[in-house]
């Protein structure tokens, strides 16, 4: 039963999404993005989802076993780290949050611990689950070895091959991962084989989607379980800087998970200025770019309406970025919101930009971050902040599965 | 009275063929259309290709990457279809995923349909209530019937109001699969099929997925109007070309 101060929280919440502005709507619209584009195939389980997610959510036995795992098996609260070279170097006040320090090292298991949990609320004995980098599979393995549930995880063929020590620990902690054939062999279709499975076992399977994308309820339930970040942020910054607010706050963003989860008690605090840094690849203009913001038209991907690289025609185009995490050619509807109101500035980093920002962050911070992660810390050439600006960034995930694209490409 | 309506009126199990456009060839949707028609096949569900289609199984996702990789598009495909309605008479429904229909523009692509001489729209990922408030008024503008589809899942309030919007037939999904990929009908979708024949829905219902022959066929259509087959043809159109389409036709209807 849920208690009167969730009821409270959860009538706060409906007002507030009842208002819109930067939040789902009830239909799971963020202004013209969102939604559920879905095939009636998909229609019960969605709906089952959508019927109970917050009231699962909030109530009071669930959020004590959330936290509760949040706390003592994740690690959370994550520090919030002031950078001191990193801050000297560009002349600005740099904090970061270090989802990096998460166990398994990414901010993605925030997500899958609550995920999970309503899964067992819904009776579901299987879980399936895409994956780009591997560390959403990863973080999806590891809660279902938690709670002793059946874990399928797809992953393009081309990702298995990049991404190979997170194939590894997925297949140590009882998944099987299943390659994703088609179109260009990531992330995208991987989401597609997920999908695909999830028309096939309707009754018995929960999809834990891992970033802000697909239909409603997903980006708004992610980025809920993800809100925890920005939670965070604000009482660590108080704590620190004796404010809740920082001038800027920075994430990168592929679907754009982490950056929902940062974002996400901000976005109503106009004084903010939230900053998304997309994944350029080898230059927006090139033909082989993930830029989605700037490449991208509005259209239907994995059953939401968001912004998506497409051709005239309608096809999904694939994206290119040598961080198998952005490698995605649509961005969560919430962002695509953000991007067309105004609220975020967006700008995107290249493979040498990220690749470069990755590097420097290791030599003065000793913080070797994932390659997703590289591409906020390219901010800094791109955008001048002020000495007394406080910049939090979000350093979303550590680089251990990516050492060897950083020995490949600095021939280390 | 729409072309789909006068056939469904009629008497007898209707057989319906999808085939995806541009595939084998980018030219040969004229020639299937033809064929089809010439050897007693009822209707015809004309493929659009789309690079992600979540619903289908690998044998249409590979036709459909062919036809892309062919230079199939929506524009493409309207002008290939300009003078169908010359030589071919039976319903014609073009089905597809809705973002290539988007971006021609629902409008212009209905208004296209329209000009052609197609009768009826079955988009699986444009949702009935998006359908009911967006759309709707510009598909009956366009003389367009709207097909939705209904699974073993669906609840009876749902496929009530599914049955409510429609006007025309019900896309009845076989079995809780993507396209293509069941062998035959067991226990459930004979107790399914049932269930629905019970219902009394006012608009008859033809099922899809997991038809291949004809055994799949009688079951399928013993309680419903009709059955598609989508995969099992385009297989035979992989194996044998498009110059076979009568030894498949008669394998499923003799």
């Amino acid at each position: 039963m849920l208690g009167g101060k969730e009821i409270r929280k959860m009538e706060k919440e409906k007002r507030k999404n009842q208002m819109g502005g930067f939040h789902a709507d009830e239909k799971g619209y963020y202004g013209e993005f969102g939604g559920a584009f879905i095939p009636e195939m998909l229609y019960p389980n969605v709906e089952e989802l959508r019927q109970h997610y917050l009231e699962i959510m909030y109530e009071d036995s669930f959020q004590k076993e959330f936290n509760q795992l949040l706390k003592d098996y994740v690690g959370r609260p994550s520090p919030l780290y002031f950078a001191n070279r990193l801050s000297e170097k560009y002349n600005t006040r740099v904090y970061l949050k270090r989802e990096d320090l998460n166990h398994t090292g990414a901010h993605k298991i925030n997500n899958t611990i609550g995920q999970i949990l309503v899964a067992k609320k819904l009776g579901k004995t299987r879980i399936i689950a895409e994956t780009g980098a591997g560390q959403h599979g990863v973080a999806t393995a590891t809660v279902c070895a938690l709670m002793g549930l059946k874990c399928i995880v797809y992953m393009g063929e081309k990702d298995i091959a990049r991404q190979a020590p997170n194939v590894a620990r997925m297949k140590m902690l009882g998944a099987e991962v299943r390659p994703a054939l088609s179109g260009s062999k990531t992330l995208k279709d991987a989401t597609n084989e997920a999908i695909r499975d999830w028309i096939n076992n309707p009754v018995d399977t929960h999809y834990i989607i891992g970033s802000a994308i697909g239909p409603h309820p997903y980006p708004d339930m992610v980025t809920r379980f993800q809100s925890v970040i920005s939670e965070e942020i604000k009482w660590q910054l108080k704590e620190k800087e004796g404010r809740e607010n920082p001038d800027y706050i920075v994430a990168c963003i592929g679907g754009g998970s982490n950056a929902a989860g940062t974002y996400h008690h901000f976005l109503d605090e106009p004084e903010v200025g939230i900053i998304a840094v997309e994944a350029a690849g080898k230059g927006v203009n090139t033909g082989e770019s993930a830029a989605t913001s700037a490449l991208g038209k509005v259209g239907i991907i994995h059953g939401c309406k968001t912004m998506l690289m497409q051709t005239v025609d309608g096809q999904i185009t694939e994206p290119y970025s040598i961080s198998a995490g952005l490698d995605y050619p649509g961005v969560g509807p919430m962002h695509s919101h953000l991007y067309k109101s105004g609220r975020a500035e967006f700008y995107s980093a290249t493979d040498d930009e990220a690749m470069t920002a990755g590097l420097e962050l290791s030599q003065l911070e000793g913080i070797i971050p994932a390659i997703e992660t590289g591409h906020a810390f390219a901010i800094f050439s791109h955008k001048k902040f002020k000495p007394d600006d406080i910049v939090v960034i979000s350093l979303s995930g550590r680089g251990d599965k990516d050492l060897q694209t950083y020995i490949d490409y600095f021939k280390l | 009275m729409n072309r789909i309506n006068q056939k469904l009126n009629s008497e007898g199990k209707l057989l319906s063929i999808y085939f995806t456009a541009g595939y084998p060839a980018l030219n040969d949707t004229v020639k299937i259309i033809q064929d089809l028609e010439k050897n007693g096949v009822d209707m015809i569900e004309i493929g659009l290709p789309f690079s992600d289609p979540l619903a289908d199984g690998p044998t249409i996702q590979e036709s459909s990457t062919a036809a892309l990789k062919n230079g199939m598009t929506s524009e493409e495909l309207f002008n290939q279809l300009k003078d169908i309605r010359k030589t071919v008479r039976i319903p014609l429904i073009v089905m597809g995923y809705f973002n290539p229909m988007l971006q021609y523009g629902v409008e212009a692509f209905c208004k296209r349909c329209n000009d052609i001489g197609i009768d009826g729209i079955i988009m699986p990922d444009l949702p009935l209530d998006v359908y009911q408030a967006e759309y709707e008024s510009i598909f009956k503008k366009y003389g367009l019937i709207n097909v939705f589809l209904i699974t073993p899942q669906t609840s009876n309030e749902r496929i009530r109001q599914i049955d409510a919007a429609s006007d025309g037939f019900i896309y009845m999904v076989s079995s809780a699969s993507v396209t293509g990929s069941k062998s035959g009908f067991g226990n459930e979708q004979g107790r399914y099929f049932e269930r629905i024949a019970g219902m009394e829905l006012d608009n008859p219902q033809i099922v899809g997925f997991g038809i291949k022959d004809s055994e799949t066929f009688q079951a399928a259509t013993k309680d419903t109007k009709g059955a598609i087959i989508g995969s099992a043809f385009i297989k035979h159109l992989t194996k044998h070309g498009v110059e076979e389409i009568p030894s498949f036709i008669t394998t499923i209807r003799p």
